[in-house]
């Protein structure tokens, strides 16, 4: 294994450049190092203004997400002696298909738009007074839902999916799995006021299940297996809504 | 209940036609594609291929196959011709030529089928 | 957006910096390997619908008479025909492949509390597809 790597680094001043252009640095390589330790190294020797997100270095925050060698991947989970072997450079850039503010820096307003529009929350109208106690979940009703709960919002998916780079309006995987989240949940009566945003174009029948999100996804979520499975509930919806029409001028 | 689209009806049509397509494809294309073409297996004759045409259990399998997989070609073609060629602006073009294709193709073989024999 | 002379003007919107907003090639399905692999498979569907175009072309010589069908097998065995049509096999089973292995994602199925890993899920539908390819075989090989 080669003792530095070379990493080309996206640059990206919006008080100077037009557009990103990239920069070269020579990092040591240490058997336990991770392309974090490698940015980190470079912003304390030699140059302080490189900017990037991170925040807890273990893969729970979700915050170092960023292109490595064309790859959306945690930058604190990526390791250095992976590239370091087949004597590859390392290319880190910003995560695709979001706006970049600066460097490695991505814009993130829209995304969490789009998280909001999926009503995340338990919506529960009659909910029971306290004193009748707290609500109770088998381990088999908590499985339903469990791993559509592990996302971190890293937005590796939005980086992978190619529907969101073609159409930002795209609602997205992570805010479709969160959706199923909820959706799939006993606690939550919500359903109904979910299925305008998601049996809808720009939600899950945006998806043509590419199956990248999925791949790339840290935390094992399954994004696109979540759709899939929503468009089975709409089409249910949907006969649903032409044999039983509930009401069609309620709520 | 709030209004959805009604994508969710191509949507089943697409998915039915894709299985179809993925059960029934594979080896009636072989054989009279490949197979038989090349002599690697005896082609039958015109009059078992009619004999078996005139079952109406057969005319309807050959008019679900070819029905749903045309309407399952329509969905999936429309959706990479907006994502591969990024013409999604040319929306209602395409949506007609897709899916008017599946319907001509569906009412041509529906017509064959009936007056075969 | 419009590329502005950078002197010593800063870039700014109207309530920020000036963000970078990359393009999306119309080539993008070129460069990655799994976006490649996806577009191939869509494209299985023309070869679908090919599969169709071909059938409704052997439905017409059946019922066109013998000799109608006669030219109609000739036309088959022409090497440009069978080469397409072993492309065409190459996708159709490209097709049935991914699509077997994805559609348990779509549905989880349970088995006692627990989920039942893809494989075996997708297993019937390959012994179902192998079933019915020697039913059909056996029917028109009679």
């Amino acid at each position: 294994m080669a003792d530095t790597i070379t990493l080309e680094i996206a640059r990206y001043s919006p008080e100077r450049d037009p557009e990103p252009h990239f920069q070269s640095f020579q990092v040591p390589v240490h058997k336990e190092w991770v392309v974090l330790d490698a940015l980190n190294h470079i912003k304390d020797t030699e140059d302080g203004s490189l900017s990037y997100r991170w925040s807890c270095r273990m893969g729970i925050c979700g915050s170092c997400g960023m292109m490595v060698n064309g790859e959306p991947k945690l930058t604190c989970a990526t390791f250095l002696s992976d590239y370091a072997k087949h004597g590859s450079k390392i290319r880190v850039e910003p995560l695709r298909y979001f706006p970049v503010v600066r460097d490695l820096v991505t814009e993130l307003s829209e995304f969490l738009a789009k998280l909001k529009k999926v009503k995340p929350w338990l919506i529960h109208p009659n909910q029971p007074p306290l004193a009748q106690g707290e609500f109770l979940q088998t381990p088999a009703q908590v499985d339903r839902y469990k791993q559509y709960s592990m996302c971190i919002n890293c937005t590796l998916c939005y980086a992978a999916c190619p529907v969101v780079g073609l159409d930002p309006i795209f609602v997205g995987p992570a805010a479709l799995a969160l959706a199923q989240r909820y959706n799939m949940d006993s606690r939550d009566q919500g359903s109904d006021d979910r299925i305008a945003v998601l049996a809808h174009p720009d939600g899950i029948w945006g998806c043509t299940f590419v199956g990248e999100c999925t791949r790339v996804c840290p935390k094992h979520v399954d994004p696109a297996g979540a759709i899939q499975q929503y468009k089975l509930t709409a089409v249910l919806e949907w006969i649903k809504s032409f044999v039983m029409p509930k009401g069609a001028d309620a709520k | 209940m709030q209004k959805q689209s009604n994508e969710a009806f191509f949507w089943v049509l697409f998915s039915a036609g894709g299985v179809v397509a993925a059960l029934l494809i594979p080896v009636q294309l072989f054989l009279f594609g490949i197979a038989f073409p090349l002599g690697w297996l005896q082609a039958p004759t015109y009059d078992h291929l009619m004999s078996l045409v005139r079952m109406p259990l057969v005319r309807l399998y050959l008019f679900v196959l070819c029905s749903l997989s045309l309407f399952h070609w329509a969905h999936r073609f429309r959706y990479t011709l907006y994502d591969g060629l990024r013409v999604k602006h040319l929306n209602e073009v395409i949506f007609t030529l897709c899916y008017g294709g599946a319907v001509l193709g569906t009412i041509l073989a529906g017509y064959l089928l009936w007056t075969i024999a | 957006m419009t590329t502005e002379s950078t002197t010593r003007s800063y870039h700014y919107s109207e309530f920020h910096p000036r963000w970078y907003r990359p393009r999306v090639s119309v080539y993008w399905w070129l460069w990655q390997r799994h976006y490649l692999k996806f577009i191939l498979r869509e494209i299985s569907s023309v070869f679908v619908a090919g599969f169709v175009v071909m059938t409704l072309f052997q439905l017409a010589a059946l019922k066109g008479g013998p000799q109608a069908y006669a030219d109609f097998v000739n036309s088959l065995a022409s090497p440009i025909v069978i080469g397409l049509n072993v492309i065409a096999f190459l996708f159709v089973m490209f097709h049935t492949i991914t699509w077997f292995n994805l559609a348990p994602s779509a549905m989880p199925v349970r088995l006692g509390g627990k989920r039942l890993p893809a494989f075996l899920v997708a297993a019937p539908s390959y012994v179902l597809w192998v079933a019915i390819s020697v039913f059909v075989s056996w029917l028109i090989l009679q």
